[in-house]
């Protein structure tokens, strides 16, 4: 069940993150500063930045209108605060009105690309659509081989170069196969870099221009791998690579470690970006839709079994 | 790195101007900023709250010193204690008593191993004189052992790898009996990344260690990290000794703090920094420097070892010379251009000195205009080149259109060289001293062209470990000192 496996890999996200928020909410405490301290301190450690301070803000105002009272009635006051942020934050995978639809993935270095590019072809494919993967990582030693190796695997035709090609040359071609032989899907790869490097940043603007030279409206769109295990980093790079490239949304991966990818709240703060899909594993299914609320109350629910049922 | 810190303290510093003495009260914004900055640095917060706490003992409990005023008390109070939380003093790697020194990486996903292998592997080489061999142990990531063979080969650097088809601990084993066999006195053993809380993935990298017994597992860590870098660090640190850390990506604009909670957690230090996508972007880490650097002190010492190690310093001295006497041409000039740019991008150089950080935080700095002045100068001729005098109108015509540039640009190229000429042999009247002084540009004019003039003196310099003109005055005796300089 689709359900079942988010929950299974935001299992240990909650444990870790739970186990604070139930200590703290399981006994009644009186909603002092020592209460709140506390909160913030959870709060902070999921990576929530300033939005944490923000929440536990809200939470004094609300005790002191006297709407809160006391410490159960925090939990749904933190969910509907965390759910009011994530607003108009999940999001199907856009289409192209006529032609292949163009996807183009970006990232900082090591933020998973690759294996997002392999999980989302896996899926696509697996719908019955027919895709192709361009290999734009032409700087990294091996990225083209490895992007090759899951073509292989997946049974999906690969568009490539040799490594130090230049990548609008490579986003080029890939668009023209994709148009010649009509598939649904063209998914381009693209090195990853950090989004302070300003040449960099230029090539990758470079091969939208490429990318729109063939399809005027392409990409359709462009997701940002985003690791979440970064920290408050995650709002600099996603501000940068929207507008240099135009992000589009968001695929947060590695989201089956003890991170909790708090880091998505300080980016809504920013941005209207929403987030596609999660990583939840290293298989190639392990990629999910982004839900808004099962990602709250995996954050939330400090009882694995209850959430786990919904 | 870290700009918002220099930032909080150089508010907490405006707020002590003209106060006595440090108080609870008056130092409470400083705090409070300090504490801000450090959580927005993704610093974990319960190392965040006993830095805190730490930083406002030691400036309360202080004697006051009558001759330094407050505001520089605090800072180098937060000077002190970021030192310490960064590493206290330089430690390096360890020693092997026989046989090769035997290293291996281990982290999370994507932290940047494999690249940091190749890099510490090239750096050993170069700074130490290793004869390194790196070993392809990742057979997780489909090609992560082809990534390793290419940037190998790129670099010179022999590789034992296996395919995929084995085990890590095998594969490791046997590398380290190849190196021996033909005497390599460095082994990188380097591994998949890995969940800390992934248990089969765990248990390979303890057997890793147990068969080959490295003098020295370094984990690496993405600069990026945020709250959740202790919790890996410390399981891989309850799996395997850690020696040290590799803080990799450290050139974008993340502050790292998350790296500082990592030392925090385990008590082992960074060692190395990765600050580009070059292989030879990697550098040792140095606490006291580091702290100065996130303090906005600037680097000096490193730029000097930069410089040192790519500058030649006979010909350097040579070039002075010549400069000193007007005699200064283009093909001396061009020679200096590759060398400083050898030393890395102009921003990463100017954010080494003093103050500069803080300034070029907003200043796009394009190294492209080096090209163009490259460009320039390769389409002069012998004659132009030896003597610039002759470059008239039409000669500059054809310069511009031969370096694809436009007339303005030459003029202006010629413009500014002249100018430095002149300067020069100015200078050359007034003795070697004042060269830094002169060196350091307005940074309008380094757009334009690139702040030459003191860079031929520098290894000299360097070697004394002093460097003339401001940036001497770096050390942290002067901290406050130029805190208030630099506030005007």
């Amino acid at each position: 069940m689709v359900l079942g496996r988010i929950f299974s890999g935001l299992a240990r996200t909650r444990e870790r993150f739970a186990s604070g928020l139930g200590r703290l909410l399981g006994i009644n405490r009186q909603l002092d500063e020592d209460f709140l301290d506390e909160l913030e301190e959870i709060l902070y450690t999921a990576d929530l930045g300033s939005t944490g301070t923000e929440i536990v803000d809200e939470l004094k105002e609300a005790y002191r209108k006297k709407e809160i009272s006391e410490s159960a009635a925090v939990l749904p006051f933190l969910r509907s605060q965390l759910l009011d942020r994530l607003h108009g934050c999940e999001g199907t995978l856009a289409q192209a009105q006529s032609g292949p639809t163009v996807i183009l993935v970006v990232g900082v270095n090591g933020s998973g690309k690759t294996t997002s590019i392999a999980k989302l072809a896996a899926r696509l494919h697996k719908a019955g659509h027919k895709v192709i993967l361009g290999a734009g990582d032409t700087f990294r030693a091996a990225a083209v081989e490895q992007l090759s190796l899951w073509a292989d695997r997946l049974g999906i035709p690969i568009i490539k170069q040799d490594t130090g090609a230049d990548p609008a040359a490579v986003a080029y071609d890939a668009v023209s196969a994709a148009v010649s032989r009509n598939v649904d899907y063209l998914i381009l790869d693209t090195a990853g870099r950090l989004h302070t490097q300003k040449n960099l940043m230029a090539e990758l603007a470079k091969v939208v221009r490429v990318l729109r030279k063939q399809i005027p409206d392409a990409p359709h769109e462009t997701l940002q791998v985003l690791d979440a295990t970064t920290g408050q980093n995650a709002i600099r790079q996603a501000k940068e690579f929207s507008q240099t490239a135009g992000v589009t949304g968001m695929i947060l991966a590695k989201m089956d470690g003890t991170a909790k990818g708090g880091a998505v709240f300080g980016i809504r703060r920013e941005l209207p970006l929403p987030v596609k899909f999660i990583g939840v594993g290293e298989g190639i299914e392990d990629m999910e839709p982004f839900a808004a609320e099962d990602f709250v109350d995996a954050i939330l629910s400090f009882d694995g079994e209850s959430a786990g049922k919904r | 790195m870290f700009d918002s810190l220099a930032g909080a303290l150089n508010s907490a510093y405006t707020a002590l101007v003209g106060k006595k003495v440090l108080t609870e009260q008056n130092i409470d914004d400083g705090i409070r900023a300090v504490r801000q900055a450090l959580l927005e640095a993704d610093v974990n917060f319960k190392v965040a709250k006993g830095f805190i706490k730490d930083v406002k003992e030691r400036a309360l409990g202080q004697d006051v010193i009558k001759a330094v005023d407050p505001g520089d008390q605090f800072v180098k109070v937060v000077h002190d204690c970021l030192s310490e939380l960064l590493g206290g003093e330089k430690t390096g790697l360890p020693h092997a008593d026989k046989g090769p020194l035997i290293l291996m990486t281990a982290g999370l996903q994507g932290s940047g191993k494999t690249t940091s292998c190749a890099k510490l592997a090239l750096l050993l080489r170069k700074t130490k004189k290793k004869n390194p061999l790196l070993v392809a142990a990742d057979l997780q990531r489909p090609a992560a052992v082809e990534q390793l063979q290419t940037l190998g080969k790129q670099l010179g650097i022999p590789v034992h790898a296996e395919g995929v088809s084995g085990r890590a601990p095998e594969i490791c084993k046997r590398g380290i009996a190849y190196a021996i066999k033909n005497q390599h006195d460095l082994v990188i053993l380097d591994t998949a990344g890995r969940l800390h809380i992934d248990e089969p993935l765990m248990r390979e990298l303890e057997e890793v260690h147990k068969k080959c017994k490295p003098h020295g597992v370094l984990l690496v860590c993405d600069a990026m990290l945020g709250q959740d870098a202790v919790n890996s660090a410390l399981e891989f640190h309850k799996r395997l000794p850690i020696h040290g850390v590799i803080l990799s990506k450290a050139d974008g604009d993340a502050r790292g703090g998350a790296a500082l909670s990592v030392k925090a957690v385990t008590g082992r230090p960074i060692l190395y920094v990765g600050t580009g996508e070059k292989p030879d972007d990697l550098e040792e880490f140095d606490p006291p420097r580091m702290a100065g650097r996130i303090l906005g002190m600037g680097d000096v010492v490193t730029l000097v070892e930069k410089a040192q190690e790519v500058i030649d310093e006979k010909q350097a001295e040579k070039d002075a010379k010549k400069m000193l006497r007007g005699r200064f041409n283009f093909e001396d000039f061009i020679k200096q251009l590759n060398m400083i740019r050898k030393l890395g991008s102009m921003k990463k150089v100017l954010g080494m000195l003093p103050g500069m950080g803080q300034m070029l935080k907003d200043v796009d700095l394009d190294d492209d205009r080096f090209k163009r002045v490259e460009a320039m100068i390769h389409s002069m001729t012998v004659q132009e080149r030896r003597n610039p005098d002759v470059i008239h109108v039409q000669r500059r015509r054809r310069i511009a259109s031969g370096s694809g540039n436009d007339l303005q640009a030459v003029h202006d190229l010629i413009k500014q060289f002249k100018m430095m000429q002149k300067m020069m042999s100015k200078l050359g009247k007034g003795g070697l001293g004042g060269m830094m002084g002169g060196g350091m540009p307005d940074l309008g004019e380094l757009g334009g062209m690139p702040g030459m003039p003191g860079m031929p003196g520098m290894p000299k310099t360097g070697k004394k470990g002093r460097l003339p003109g401001p940036g001497a005055q770096g050390g942290l005796d002067e901290l406050g000192g130029f805190m208030r300089r630099r506030k005007r």
